[in-house]
């Protein structure tokens, strides 16, 4: 199962964009606003027709221009969670989701809409109208509707915009762990590398129309100059790590590949897997062990690259244990400790108060 | 109390709306989703009755349906008997100039529906006809019913237009406005004033139906 996409424009936006995603995995769309990300979505959707375009699943051909194939939309199999939700404000949650069961049988639309609604956690609130339901809760409603089609693709197009930072981390950890249990492709349009980073496998940069980057995410975002030369915020990576204790202080202890790293309390159990978010602006970098020093989490890594461009400001990234991070330090630092790929040195995580730490899924697949 | 001219206002007003009803939908919705060039020019001709004065519509009605003219030779072709002084004519008179009380709060009560819900329900496999049924008319039915009050009580009302094209024909064309009109003019006031009496009340009952369902429609799901 995958989705390819080729898209030729030029208007209402110059658009020209190429991409293909496979199944179980999620690529984010990325860019500043009116780059074009939520047209390429439209027209997998079909509710826009680029001038060329040609848009494919699993072999099928949705939308072909120069064979003058358009598949209309109700008779694609997607699932799409639209910026506003787009909920149906004169049904229920449950209704909303018996809305996109037009394949099922009547009677068997109630069970299944809400075993779809258990899945996101809302089965309580089956009967509620979505006036009636907080803006994450809205969300969750939106994405069930949107896999009830048991959708061959799914859309999400700026997700997580309409709601606050503490609501949207749970909902991250509600889409990672349907990623797991759905095997399709799924794009997500998004403005926030943070997001992009915890959840996408790939990811494509758009700017104007035009394809930036392209790529896994690990390589597209370790490149600071290419996403600040389109506006977009400062770049981080994310450690994986593991619960392994809660201690009587306040800290939660965790296990990297790299080593222990210990932060204020998580609440979650011990054996829960995260993903750490750490800013390249929090990593200080020091060729010794320092000793004397307040920081707790300090991390052996070796350099893998050292970017810089005409600024004073170098990007370096380094390998800690099998995950990467990256550390934003100056020219003249980077000079006076000589750091070149290859070099042994120990990160110092900070400021763990800046340093978000997002519980990004339960269970991430090994 | 002329109940004859009541009952035929009432047959009247009950076609026309039967009539005017699917016409309302889907003029409405037309209208309210389509950017299409003559947009404007089409907008006008169906607000057209709105201000032009009666007796000049009427005027142009009488002139489309007579014998002379192709609509009113066509239909004395097929159903043997003139357009004009008849009960149908009177109906399609009606139906013509109800067209702006009929589509336009349709029209609103769709426009008022996000693009992104019509959008979400294709995205849901909703085909345009479903669509319609289970996410559009629910949220813009308030505007279609409105529509459909200021149909019937518009022609309950209508004098001007029925008298040019219908005549004043006891149990054929005669309808309660144009009855109140010749008991005026014989000097029955009471019985003048039994009828306009009637007209009101009905007036006021539609006209209420039709402000607490626009004050309903601001209201829902908030």
């Amino acid at each position: 199962m995958a989705l390819q996409v080729d898209l030729q424009a030029m208007s209402p936006i110059p658009l020209n964009v190429a991409f293909e995603v496979q199944a179980g995995q999620i690529l984010a769309l990325v860019g500043p606003s009116g780059s074009g990300k939520t047209t390429v979505l439209r027209a997998v959707a079909g509710l826009f027709t680029p001038k060329t375009a040609k848009i494919s699943v699993n072999g099928a051909v949705w939308t072909d221009t120069a064979a003058g194939v358009h598949l209309p939309v109700p008779a694609r199999r997607i699932g799409m969670v639209a910026q506003s939700y787009a909920l149906f404000p004169h049904m229920t949650a449950a209704q909303n989701v018996m809305a996109a069961l037009g394949h099922l049988t009547a009677p068997a639309r109630l069970a299944e809409a809400l075993r779809i609604l258990a899945l996101v956690d809302l089965h309580d609130l089956a009967n509620r109208h979505p006036a009636m339901l907080s803006g994450g809760q809205q969300q969750r409603v939106a994405v069930a509707r949107a896999l009830a089609r048991g959708p061959q693709v799914l859309l999400l197009d700026e997700p997580f915009s309409a709601v606050d930072r503490p609501t949207r981390e749970g909902l991250y950890e509600g889409i990672r762990s349907l990623r797991t249990v759905l095997n399709m492709p799924v794009v997500l349009v998004t403005h926030d590398m943070d997001e992009a980073q915890m959840l996408a496998d790939t990811v494509v940069v758009l700017q104007a129309g035009q394809v930036v980057r392209a790529g896994l995410v690990a390589d597209v975002l370790v490149d600071p100059l290419a996403l600040r030369s389109i506006g977009l915020a400062e770049v981080g990576a994310t450690l994986t790590a593991v619960v392994v204790a809660q201690e009587d202080d306040g800290i939660t202890r965790l296990m990297c590949s790299a080593g222990p790293l210990f932060v204020p309390r998580i609440e979650a159990a011990i054996g829960t897997t995260l993903r750490l978010r750490v800013q390249a602006q929090d990593v200080m970098l020091a060729r010794s062990r320092p000793e004397g020093i307040s920081a707790l989490n300090i991390v052996p890594v070796t350099v893998v690259a050292v970017r810089g461009g005409d600024g004073p400001g170098v990007l370096v990234e380094l390998r800690a244990g099998n995950d990467r991070l990256l550390a934003r330090i100056t020219r003249r630092s980077g000079e006076n400790l000589g750091l070149a790929p290859g070099v042994g040195c120990f990160a110092i995580v900070k400021s763990l108060s800046s340093t978000r730490v997002v519980i990004a899924a339960q269970n991430l697949p090994v | 109390m002329d109940w004859a001219a009541l009952w035929l206002s009432l047959q009247l007003a009950a076609w026309t709306v039967a009539i005017l009803l699917p016409v309302s939908v889907f003029a409405g919705r037309f209208l309210a989703y389509r950017q299409f060039r003559g947009k404007g020019i089409a907008e006008a001709l169906v607000a057209l009755p709105l201000v032009l004065p009666p007796t000049v519509f009427g005027f142009y009605l009488l002139v489309a349906f007579g014998a002379g003219s192709p609509i009113g030779a066509a239909w004395a072709g097929v159903f043997g008997q003139p357009l004009v002084f008849s009960f149908e004519g009177l109906v399609l008179a009606s139906v013509i100039f109800n067209l702006p009380f009929a589509i336009q709060p349709a029209q609103r009560g769709f426009e008022s529906i996000p693009l992104a819900l019509r959008e979400a329900a294709a995205c849901c496999g909703m085909r345009p006809m479903t669509a319609l049924a289970r996410v559009e008319l629910p949220l813009a039915w308030p505007g279609v019913v409105t529509a459909m009050v200021l149909c019937f009580a518009h022609t309950l009302g209508e004098f001007g237009i029925v008298l040019m094209v219908g005549g004043s024909i006891p149990g054929q064309t005669k309808t309660i406005a144009i009855s109140i009109y010749d008991r005026v003019q014989g000097f029955d006031t009471a019985g003048a004033g039994a009828m306009a009496a009637v007209l009101l009340v009905i007036s006021l009952t539609t006209i209420s139906v039709t402000f607490w369902l626009s004050a309903r429609f601001g209201r829902r799901f908030t």
